[in-house]
């Protein structure tokens, strides 16, 4: 029997404010454990929640890039469960009356477009992270996390394999990073991602029970999580076995699937309205005022590229696939007014370097518009784009005016036919060899000739030229 | 009327971490049920057309500035923890899954 995989997901995602969402201690990441707490965040008895603005403001946000509708009224809630990371034993959330619902982002899968809906979006307090041991009879806390704003995204069934599972959180990854409301970095755990797949006969209506795939730490661990957990329920089907509803882990080592144990209780949450917090109203001038902060997104940039800049799909797809880079790449542009040119030092060259360096676009010494002057000096003719390349490797370093670079060490290009014919005229007596060879058609000795003009100019003389001259000399040989 | 169980009383009392003697159980059944039956007395109000209230107060938006304040030292705040170390709350071995 053939079966269709069903997959959605519930992605939390750290916002970028400053200070948590129910008191003024820092979110800042990596500090010293139990440095960044107060008693709000610790659960200290008596003690009263004030809702972070900007934290409303970046959900808000969030939800308007994800084409959700805001809610008008919402409210908080608090879900209880007792786990030593969770002081107050119970975490503020939203339950019934999220932020946001019913939005939709857009992937490409095999060069076909896809909509995959985002049944709603809500606020809540992340948890404070534990420490196991191995081996030991302890766990250690550190409780600095508990209370740094997160949203809650959760899709609609509408994912049918583990590869658009990853597309769909890449995707996603890249809008809320333009959007600045996160830095979105799984590794640092500010974007987490549980799964639930199903299998269903392909054609059924009625989903299969799925199972819930926790600890999917990276982009390919989701892909290869779910890939196991499909191949798992495919073959319990296979063999007409019935598939346990429960929350299985990843196991990185191991790359299988476990069942994690004693947490049949788990989902009675027992969620009631949050007393300490009074309801959130929304009207239409808040959510217009906040969607005008909302900057241009991927997808838009990408075919604006295409369209104003004349890219190609590949092109305008790397320069998008991150923020830092497209806003750089924009601002080459601007100092240039040569697109395609700039795309291809910004791919090939900058992103050699950065490549090569193990860095980040904004650690790049270079400034834009310094590269975009660069670029402009071999556009007018003014440099080779040799002597170009050289120039870039200092400006790497030092980021100085490349014009005042070509003045001081001279390397205007030599573009006057005159002043280039004797050296040309010097390199055919000196190689008369290859001068025969060309003649007999060995059209790779011409190319050896250009190389030894250029040599002998330093690498400034106009290519162009130089192939003209010779090919002008040669004939009358 | 829907009656409480001794068996809810004794689930929600392990969600809760609380653990009852067969006793307790017993009489928290009984007490329990006292109680639903006097709320239950608002149930003869007709309230289909009242809105459900998640608070009494009747305010909205209560919020502060995106300002760090400064957090206590880690020794107050570990103060009240049976045990820690290294920096950390200590607490009995919790393995998930």
């Amino acid at each position: 029997m053939n079966f269709e995989t069903v997959i959605g997901l519930e992605v939390h995602v750290e916002l970028a404010t400053k200070s948590k969402i129910f008191c003024g201690c820092s979110t800042a990441f990596g500090a010293p454990p139990n440095t960044n707490v107060c008693p709000v965040c610790l659960g200290h008895p008596g003690v009263l929640p004030v809702l972070n603005r900007q934290a409303v403001e970046y959900a808000m946000k969030a939800a308007l890039a994800l084409n959700c509708e805001i809610a008008e009224v919402c409210k908080f809630d608090r879900k209880n469960y007792f786990y030593p990371d969770l002081p107050k034993a119970y975490q503020i959330s939203q339950y019934d009356q999220p932020l946001a619902k019913n939005g939709w982002v857009d992937i490409e899968v095999g060069g076909r477009k896809k909509r995959v809906g985002i049944a709603r979006l809500h606020l809540e307090e992340d948890a404070g992270k534990s420490f196991h041991a191995e081996g030991g009879h302890h766990t250690l806390v550190d409780f600095n996390r508990v209370g740094v704003p997160l949203i809650e995204i959760v899709t609609e069934p509408d994912l049918r394999s583990p590869e658009e599972a990853r597309i769909f959180l890449e995707t996603l990854r890249l809008i809320l990073l333009y959007t600045g409301v996160s830095d979105v970095k799984m590794e640092e755990g500010s974007l987490r991602c549980d799964a639930n797949i199903s299998l269903r006969p392909v054609g059924a209506d009625a989903f299969g029970t799925k199972t819930e795939l926790k600890n999917l730490n990276s982009f390919r661990f989701v892909q290869k999580g779910l890939e196991y957990e499909e191949r798992r329920q495919r073959e319990i089907l296979t063999a007409g076995g019935v598939v346990e509803q429960e929350t299985r882990r990843w196991d990185e080592q191991k790359e299988i699937t476990v069942p994690m144990r004693g947490k049949e209780e788990a989902h009675d949450y027992r969620y009631f309205p949050e007393p300490d917090l009074v309801r959130l109203v929304i009207d239409r001038a808040w959510v217009e005022q906040v969607k005008a902060e909302l900057p241009e997104l991927p997808d838009a940039r990408r075919e604006r590229y295409m369209r104003d800049y004349g890219l190609s799909a590949y092109d305008a797809g790397v320069l998008t696939a991150s923020k830092d880079l497209s806003d750089y790449y924009e601002k080459v542009v601007e100092h240039c007014r040569d697109p395609k040119a700039a795309a291809n030092w910004v791919m090939v060259e900058l992103m050699g370097h950065v490549n090569a360096q193990g860095i980040e676009v904004r650690d790049v010494k270079l400034s834009p518009a310094n590269l975009g002057k660069l670029i402009t000096l071999i556009h007018k003719g003014t440099i080779s784009g040799k002597i170009a390349k050289e120039i870039f490797k200092e400006l790497l370093e030092t980021d100085r005016d490349p014009e005042a670079i070509v003045q001081e060490k001279g390397l205007v290009q030599i573009a006057d036919p005159e002043a280039l014919r004797p050296i040309v005229l010097q390199v055919l007596d000196a190689n008369a060899q290859s001068v025969l060879d060309y003649k007999n058609g060995k059209d790779r000795a011409l190319g050896f000739l250009v190389g030894q003009v250029m040599k002998a100019t330093k690498g400034k003389a106009n290519p162009e030229l130089v192939n003209r001259l010779l090919l002008e000399e040669i004939a009358v040989r | 009327m829907v009656a409480i169980t001794r068996e809810q009383v004794e689930h929600v009392a392990d969600l809760a971490r609380l653990s009852l003697t067969p006793e307790e159980a017993e009489r928290l059944t009984e007490q329990l049920n006292q109680i639903l039956a006097f709320a239950h007395k608002l149930n003869e109000l007709d309230t289909s057309g009242v809105e459900p209230t998640s608070h009494v107060l009747p305010l909205a938006n209560v919020m502060r500035d995106d300002e760090v304040r400064p957090s206590i030292p880690r020794e107050e705040a570990l103060k009240n923890a049976p045990d820690h170390a290294d920096g950390l709350f200590r607490v009995p071995k919790a393995i998930e899954g």
